[in-house]
């Protein structure tokens, strides 16, 4: 028996390079295929056909769809012969044919046969390529066979179909959470792959149903999970039921019993996947972490290089969050620097450099420095990053770290790598002052040979922000004229603005930036000549009218105020006329905004959870905004921009929210106004706005949006004179008119005729709080002290009953719109009295801080004592009669 | 053909190679569509290969990371095994597939375990694949049990394929592989 093999390989020594599919070729395979059609078929021949048209298909031959239909149809006929070998093959070749639906109906009844057969490698096999090239409609008549085979007391074919059923679940839903009885039943199956399967089914049928897989969860975890394969899953599950349902009451969190049991299981896998588990839950103690990290540092020391790659991936995450429960394995992972596996080794280096202290900064690098030669980039962008952070986190280190990010600096790397310390040493000389020159010099040595012209410019620019306002500029120059000199058109161009931005702010530099800027006037390409020509001329190097120096660093270092996304879209709709392109057209509202509005609607009506002051760049760009519209010029200075305010539901046909733009005597409604229907093209859009119940209110100036395109947000403003001085109150309703046009979806153009229609909007309320501006102040009593009792009032409220102190102490802060100081506005429970700080700074610019001592009176009775400090009575009065009034 | 590769939180196999000396397929399976191409499938190959190639992966399974998936391998004389998940995989469950590719192979071609030996039994090796994994799926680890559903061409004689013991399933490789050759 064993003689012809021996045979056979004294024949292929003959031939070095001997390979059974050598020369193969498709047309003659597929030739070779009509074998099938043949009326005695030779089982083994067919077999061997089969094998041949795979490996073609493994090659990456691409069959015709006409040739991919005739293998198909001939492979059909095979259904004849009862060689089990040979219908293994057919299955095999059937699914990597895929064929089309109406092919399908072909081999369906032969699969359905087989399906019902005796033979259980038939039916495993039948279920699964059924499953595969099936659809729904199929599906529903095999579904009867299907639920059987899940609870079939073979395995395999229990397997199969159950496997079959995770992947029907993705496209017919409905039909697979029918089998959930069977399903079920099969999780107790003695057979550990089908219990596996049979739990990854199950959870995948209930995975939007919390309380079954919570339920599903308790049930399984008291032990009877065989499988090590349906352990780990029924690990992740549990974890994910801890991340839903949080501690308990007496701070256990539920289940960690079981996860920490599971580390002592037998199979590593599961071992692994509990410490992970443990690792990642949400807010880990150090009690919790330690029984996990000590049984990855076992893994640690392992043979395995899986394991050991394994064990330092997942403490490397956890140094990140709790970088000293990793100190122990410090030891293990020093180690493991040196290992064989550059993968682990860089995982093991990265790891040291977070949980590692000042002092062991020094050797650290030394052992970096040895093995950055002999990694991939990859794994050097990994150790840049981790330095970077490192010295961020020991800034005293930064001259052993520059100088090794300068060394690799020089040395050879790909774009991505050097990128990465280029984005190391720009954020370290940003956050560090002492290293700014030593990293400035370093950068300009790269420059002067680098062959990335992204690089080149990305570091002009910065050294154009920076440079100027170092002790000695003079000395950056010759870095960046050689620029001029030697680089491409891009770097050349970058390198001119960066000298304008030396020439604008070193007046000393000011004649010889001029010179060597009128050099590049000559310069071969335009847009170098371009800005050259701007820039003397901006700076007045050509003699002309000089703007002020104000102006000329606004247009040299001041931001483009406009979403470059918008800036973008108006620029392509522009028509080339002999009207010039309009920047103040460009919308200036971050697309993006109203949907992270949406995002949290439960904070907004409150503000109470809002940060402590809104970001200095929001305001910034409201005020820029309104600067920009000539009508509300005269307004004076913006005093304080509220949050939007949602005028609409949330997906409405247009979203409209509101912005309160509070001046001293004036106040301006910003409507953010989009329209969400692709059909429609919104003109003339305004907000008619009725302020009769809001008396001291006159409307004084209306800005209409001219036009509002599909998803194109929009601004529309209506501007009120109030009384100087008085925090006027009142409601405002609000409907929204504009004259609406049909749009061609296809073709995009509007009609040309309009029909004029209004969409009423929700109410807006400017409420006192609005007048306020929630300024927090560091230390509260040194604050109260200086500002003296000559503006103090005091005076008590009863606030009737509330629910609790946390309600009363919410509420008037919300009434009062002050910041809370000190985190006084958290009230300890089952405290029977509080004080809470606010301060803030009211309109015209005075500063106001209260102090209010609350305290239970009767059954649920809140009385208040209200100290108000400021710079004037008036003011301390006002805050008064707001509570009075509130 | 690939399903999609949404299962929950399920194990999930990217795809299983077996590459000869140079990197060149023998059998390769795919079950997601990240490399969506032809030429992208051949581009992953060629890039684990070449950063693999120079690591000692014989004695032990071996492992790596590329672009935010995690690779393990192992080689044997002139076959070079690999098995690829996503970047969150437990790396042990992985390798435990990969043992199984693995061992059962080496049971299919009774520790022949070569390239010349591979291309001549190529439907064991398919059968095998096709045994492992379903659509991503992990249907079997055990390289007995798969090497056993191969070669076995009658399941319902003998004892349920789960307790079949190494040397049955050799018996019963070694048996598929003369007849085939003897035909």
């Amino acid at each position: 028996m064993a003689q012809p093999l021996v045979k056979k390989d004294d024949d292929r020594d003959d031939e070095m390079d001997y390979s059974p599919f050598m020369g193969i070729e498709k047309g003659a395979v597929l030739q070779e295929a009509r074998v099938f059609n043949d009326p005695q078929l030779d089982a083994r021949r067919c077999s061997q056909v089969i094998t041949k048209l795979l490996y073609l298909l493994n090659q990456g031959e691409a069959f015709t769809k006409v040739e991919a239909t005739e293998v198909f149809f001939s492979v059909t006929k095979l259904f004849q012969s009862k060689d089990i070998g040979l219908r293994r093959m057919v299955y095999l070749i059937i699914k990597e044919l895929s064929p089309s639906a109406d092919e399908v109906i072909i081999v369906t009844s032969s699969l359905m046969k087989d399906m019902n057969s005796r033979t259980d490698m038939y039916r495993a096999n039948a279920i699964r390529v059924l499953c595969r090239i099936t659809d729904g409609t199929l599906l529903t008549q095999i579904e009867r066979y299907l639920k059987q085979a899940i609870v079939d007391k073979n395995p395999v074919v229990a397997s199969a179909a159950l496997v079959s059923g995770i992947h029907l679940l993705q496209t017919n839903p409905e039909i697979v959470k029918r089998w959930s009885n069977e399903v079920q039943e099969a999780v107790q199956s003695r057979a550990a792959l089908v219990q596996f399967h049979a739990l990854a089914l199950l959870h995948q049928i209930r995975q939007n149903d919390r309380l079954a897989v919570s339920k599903l969860v308790t049930s399984l975890t008291k032990g009877s999970v065989r499988s090590p394969l349906a352990q780990c899953l029924l690990i992740r599950y549990t974890s994910q039921v801890i991340r839903e349902s949080g501690i308990s009451q007496t701070g256990d969190r539920p289940f960690y019993d079981y996860l920490e049991s599971c580390l002592r299981h037998k199979a590593e896998m599961v071992i692994f996947e509990a410490a992970r588990a443990i690792t990642e839950l949400n807010g880990v103690t150090t009690r919790e972490l330690t029984p996990a990290i000590t049984v990855l540092q076992l893994f640690l020391s392992s043979s395995k290089p899986v394991l050991r790659f394994a064990a330092v991936r997942t403490l490397n995450k956890v140094a990140m969050t709790h970088p000293m429960a990793v100190t122990n394995c410090n030891i293990d992972m020093e180690s493991l620097i040196s290992d064989q596996n550059r993968s682990i080794a860089t995982l093991a280096i990265t790891t040291l450099l977070k949980t590692g202290n000042e002092s062991s900064i020094d050797r650290l690098m030394k052992q970096i420095t040895n093995f950055m030669s002999d990694i991939a980039d990859e794994f050097k962008i990994v150790v840049v990053e981790a330095i970077r952070s490192l010295c961020l986190k020991f800034p005293l280190k930064y001259r052993s770290l520059m100088n090794f990010l300068s060394n690799i600096l020089r040395e050879e790397g790909g774009f991505e790598y050097k990128k990465a310390i280029v984005d190391s040493i720009v954020i370290l000389i940003r956050d560090i002052p002492d290293a700014k020159e030593g990293g400035l010099l370093h950068l300009c040595e790269f420059i002067e040979d680098c062959e990335f012209t992204y690089l080149s410019t990305q570091i002009l620019h910065f050294l154009g922000n920076e440079g100027p306002k170092t002790s000695d500029p003079s000395k950056y120059i010759r870095y960046i004229y050689n620029r001029v000199i030697l680089e491409n058109a891009t770097v050349r161009a970058s390198a001119v603005s960066t000298l304008a931005k030396f020439g604008a702010l070193v007046d000393s530099l000011k004649p010889r930036i001029f010179v060597l800027l009128k050099r590049c006037l000559f310069d071969s390409d335009d847009e170098v000549r371009d800005r050259a020509t701007l820039y003397l001329n901006t700076l007045g190097g050509d003699g002309a009218v000089v703007e002020t120096d104000e102006e000329v660093k606004e247009f040299l270092f001041g931001s483009l105020d406009v979403p470059l996304t918008n800036l973008e879209t108006s620029l392509k709709n522009y028509e080339p006329s002999e009207e010039p392109f309009d920047i103040y057209s460009v919308p200036k509202e971050v697309k993006s905004q109203p949907l992270a509005e949406k995002k949290a609607p439960g904070k907004k009506p409150t503000g109470l959870s809002a940060p402590s002051v809104a970001p200095t760049s929001t305001v910034d760009a409201y005020e820029r905004l309104l600067s920009s519209i000539p009508e509300f010029a005269s307004y004076g200075k913006l005093f304080k921009s509220s949050a939007p305010v949602e005028l609409t539901e949330a997906e409405t046909e247009y979203a409209v929210n509101v912005v309160k733009h509070i001046f001293d005597s004036h106040i301006v409604f910003q409507y953010n106004c989009t329209n969400t229907i692709p059909e429609q093209l919104l003109e003339n859009v305004s907000v008619i706005v009725d302020a009769s119940e809001a008396e001291e209110f006159s409307e004084v100036a209306s800005k209409p949006l001219k036009s509002l395109p599909y998803d194109t947000p929009g601004q529309t403003f209506v501007a009120f004179e109030r009384p100087e001085g008085v925090p006027a109150v009142g409601k405002f309703s609000n409907t929204l008119r504009f004259i609406v046009k049909e749009v061609d979806p296809s073709t995009g153009e509007a009609e040309d005729d309009g029909v004029e229609d209004e969409y009423q909007l929700e109410d807006l309320e400017v409420v006192s709080a609005d007048y306020m501006l929630k300024v927090g102040v560091s230390n509260f009593r040194n604050a109260w002290e200086s500002l003296g009792a000559d503006c103090e009032k005091i005076d008590e409220y009863g606030l009737g009953p509330m629910e609790g102190l946390t309600e009363a102490v919410n509420a008037v802060i919300s009434l009062l719109g002050m910041q809370p100081c000190e985190g006084t506005e958290v009230v300890p429970s089952n405290s029977r009295s509080h004080t809470c700080l606010l301060s803030g700074l009211y309109i015209g610019n005075v500063k106001v801080l209260v102090r209010l001592s609350f305290g239970v009176g009767g059954p649920k009775e809140v009385a208040m004592k209200l100290a108000v400090r400021s710079e004037d009575i008036s003011v301390s009065d006002a805050i008064h009669e707001i509570v009075a009034s509130g | 053909m690939a399903f999609p590769l949404h299962y929950g939180s399920c194990p999930v196999v990217k795809n299983i190679l077996l590459l000869d000396s140079e990197g060149k397929r023998v059998a390769v399976k795919y079950y997601c569509d990240d490399w969506p191409t032809y030429s992208a499938k051949l581009a992953f190959e060629k890039s684990i290969f070449t950063k693999t190639q120079k690591t000692n992966a014989r004695t032990e399974a071996e492992i790596a990371m590329f672009d935010s998936n995690i690779v393990v391998y192992k080689f044997v004389q002139d076959l070079h095994f690999f098995v690829t998940g996503g970047d969150d995989e437990n790396e042990l469950i992985l390798a435990t597939v990969l043992q199984g590719f693995y061992d059962a192979v080496t049971l299919l071609l009774r520790s022949n375990v070569e390239q010349r030996e591979a291309l001549e039994n190529l439907d064991l090796i398919l059968l095998c694949l096709d045994e492992i994994v379903d659509g991503g799926m992990i249907l079997e680890t055990d390289g007995s049990v798969i090497a056993g559903k191969v070669a076995s061409h009658n399941m319902d004689d003998g004892s349920p394929i789960s307790e079949q013991t190494i040397s049955q399933a050799l018996a019963t490789a070694r048996e598929h592989l003369t007849r085939s050759l003897l035909r």
